[in-house]
């Protein structure tokens, strides 16, 4: 008994040690804490991210932060759980930390955007801040919109608008593949709503949901869309889903575009190869041969630099104008309080580094942002992750452009 | 027509690599009472052993590389690992070979990195084997039938013509009279769970290339294979088979049924039109729960007849 009760001690007084030991620099850091998957079958995404953004919060701080304060990344891993990010939201409120930034699952997302409503409306003193940089489902800036949380990341309403918009005349007949969840379905239906919208003249010969990440052979559905006579493959597919997808087309010897919405996502070149040639297409944020084509010579050495020292691909261009405009926004608000920092959030424009407008805009918080539509090709000045192909743009959709109706009531905090 | 010849081609390639993957498992648990949860990452393994490899030697190298090397790995995790947690019963060892999963899991991504791997055919079996329909049967295909078929006779023969077979077949079913007799059975063991992880290496290297060499292809293959293994029959190799195909060929049809339950109704005369949850579920087309098939199928052997197809015990 004594021994148990002494050892409980010991460890007690090695736990007191070690918090004791943390660096003592917190006050004077701009802090966000940032919830994504750092472990599970996600942690690629996740791991990824955390690089890109040791990369940008060096960039922001170089440039001086905001208020003369550095940002510090405070990294929370969420497994892609709801539940396992609200106790992150717990935690990042509880040591005062001012900015909460989540960019991968809808389903986060929603969880985060109710989390961040009930805490504001209950610790005025203690508000913070949720920026979204990935949760893509429509609804988070329509029907569930809320004004603590700002969007940095098209919705999947603008991307399947620039999809639409991006295809080729002589294609008239698709057929839709989606993933059987919640993002599947929602690029499924907005994209119907705009092939309807836009091209009438094409005919839906197939539209399918599959099991998410549970299919091990394609070949079946290869045969389906091969005997349905479909010119190109409409998909939200990603990862897994979409790679072995491509593959057994590719054995099969079907002929078909693949119109995909997230074939950059990091490990898709890769795994895709050139089975891709020319057929591969997909909307994306950003990509290396950006700022070739618009001859933005700082842009284009951003990537090289980026390029020499990483195997995957800079194109989450919209991470960097996110921090570019929280720290705008912070400077003007004079301060990191929530409120102040969200209003001078509101309607601000600012110009991303390839110098295309982006638009906060106030009524529902998304960022009105421009999107690019490239093929998967050889004829590029920068190939991605280093497999000889890369993408070259072939439409680009501006912000005016991609700026959609929003049927967001907002509930604002009366200031 | 055309669609069925199709898929039954495609279902049997699917059935022969989980057969690869099931018979090794249900070898190891038939002999050692272990279900070794760690095989499908076994699987993962020799899929990167076999990339890796390939990068330097080729592909018909890695081909018997890699095998060797999971064979090899097996034998250790056998003899250092499971052996010493054995006499502390079977839980221990199950929760031995589910520790493996996560450990196995991290130290891939910590070496191969968390991306997938550009592990592709070889360019010499990279070609239309022949066309049906106007569908292309790959030649990698057929590639991969060829070897889980002789993989099948050879493991055959070995188990049911040579000496070292016999002793197997002793140990499996009255290990303390082989023991008696003078025949070393925990070396048995450790052949047996070695063959088992280099069959699952196997598997492994002709899998990697077919799907994606990734992180998560072990959480992938495992769950299916544990449904093979338990619908085919604990311990039965012949069972496992019949179960590996009759899976692999009702995953790859259930994906071109566009039929849901209410249109076999229909015939019947009965028809659902209010909109309850009812509706929803008998309105689904096959093709959307073509992956629940196996699990479904599961339950009902469990319920039905416990033993498996061909299972001999009551487990």
């Amino acid at each position: 008994m004594t021994k148990s009760l002494c050892r409980l001690f010991c460890g007690v007084a090695v736990l007191g040690l070690l918090f004791a030991g943390r660096p003592a620099t917190a006050e004077d850091t701009i802090k966000i804490g940032y919830v994504d998957p750092f472990s599970g079958p996600f942690a690629s995404g996740g791991d990824e991210f955390l690089k890109i953004f040791k990369v940008l919060f060096d960039r922001q701080n170089a440039k001086g932060g905001a208020l003369g304060k550095k940002f510090e990344l405070v990294p929370f891993d969420d497994k892609l759980q709801p539940a396992e990010a609200l106790i992150a939201l717990k935690n990042i409120t509880d040591q005062n930390i001012p900015f909460i930034m989540q960019c991968t699952g809808s389903n986060v997302g929603a969880a985060l955007i109710d989390g961040v409503s009930k805490h504001n409306a209950r610790n005025p003193d203690n508000r913070v801040l949720y920026l979204n940089c990935g949760a893509l489902a429509t609804e988070l800036t329509n029907e569930k919109c809320d004004f603590w949380q700002f969007r940095f990341a098209g919705n999947v309403e603008m991307r399947a608008a620039a999809r639409i918009k991006s295809l080729p005349k002589d294609v008239t007949k698709v057929y839709l593949l989606n993933q059987d969840y919640l993002f599947g379905q929602s690029i499924q239906h907005d994209t119907k709503k705009w092939l309807e919208k836009l091209r009438p003249d094409i005919q839906i010969v197939g539209d399918e949901l599959m099991p998410f990440g549970k299919v091990q052979d394609f070949s079946s559905y290869v045969t389906k869309i091969k005997a349905s006579g479909a010119q190109s493959v409409l998909t939200g597919n990603y990862n897994r889903d979409l790679n072995l997808l491509i593959k057994a087309a590719v054995d099969a010897g079907l002929d078909v575009r693949f119109d995909t919405y997230l074939a950059h996502l990091i490990g898709g070149p890769t795994a895709i190869g050139a089975a891709g040639e020319n057929r591969l297409t997909s909307v994306y944020e950003y990509s290396g041969n950006v700022p070739v084509d618009l001859k933005v010579a700082d842009a284009e050495k951003f990537g090289t630099d980026w390029r020499s020292s990483h195997e995957t691909d800079f194109s989450t261009l919209n991470f960097m104008t996110m921090l570019d405009m929280l720290a705008k926004a912070i400077d003007k608000a004079g301060s990191t309080d929530a409120l102040k920092v969200a209003l001078a959030l509101e309607d601000m424009h600012t110009k991303d580094m390839v110098g295309q407008e982006n638009i906060m805009r106030k009524e529902d918080h998304q960022l009105l942002m421009p999107y690019y539509v490239g093929v998967f090709s050889k004829d590029v000045k920068y190939d991605s992750e280093h497999t000889g192909f890369g993408w070259k743009t072939v439409m680009t959709a501006s912000a005016a452009e991609l700026t959609l109706p929003t049927v967001c009531k907002m509930k604002r905090p009366a200031s | 027509m055309e669609i069925v010849l199709i898929s039954l081609l495609n279902g049997l390639v699917y059935g022969m690599l989980l057969f690869m993957l099931a018979s090794g498992l249900t070898l190891i648990f038939s002999m050692m009472g272990v279900l070794n949860f760690a095989h499908a990452s076994i699987y993962m393994i020799g899929a990167y052993l076999a990339f890796t490899v390939s990068q330097v030697l080729g592909f018909f190298p890695a081909l018997i590389i890699a095998p060797i090397l999971c064979g090899l790995l097996g034998a250790a995790i056998e003899i250092y690992g499971l052996r010493r947690v054995h006499h502390n019963g079977h839980i221990a060892e199950l929760l031995f070979t589910f520790g493996l999963v996560f450990i196995i899991q991290r130290g891939v991504q910590m070496t191969w990195g968390m991306l997938p791997m550009a592990y592709r055919v070889p360019a010499i079996l990279d070609f239309p084997l022949f066309t049906v329909y106007g569908a292309n049967f790959p030649a990698y295909r057929g590639f991969m039938l060829l070897i889980s078929a002789g993989m099948l006779l050879a493991t055959w023969l070995l188990l049911k013509k040579t000496r070292i077979g016999l002793i197997i077949q002793a140990a499996l079913t009255h290990p303390q009279m082989a023991s008696s007799l003078g025949h070393n059975v925990p070396m048995v063991f450790t052949i047996v769970f070695a063959g088992g992880c280099l069959l699952a290496g196997l598997a492994g290297v002709i899998g990697g290339n077919y799907q994606t060499t990734e992180p998560g292809m072990a959480e992938a293959m495992g769950p299916i294979v544990f449904v093979v293994v338990v619908f085919g029959g604990l311990g039965s190799l012949a069972g496992c088979f019949i179960a590996s195909i009759v899976m692999g060929v009702i995953q790859t049809f259930a994906v071109v049924i566009d039929y849901s339950f209410i249109d076999f109704l229909k015939p019947l005369g009965i028809s659902v039109t209010a909109d309850n949850l009812l509706t929803e579920i008998l309105t689904v087309p096959v093709a959307r729960i073509g992956a629940l098939l196996p699990f479904a199928m599961m339950i009902l052997i469990l319920l039905f007849r416990p033993r498996g197809l061909l299972g001999t015990r009551d487990t």
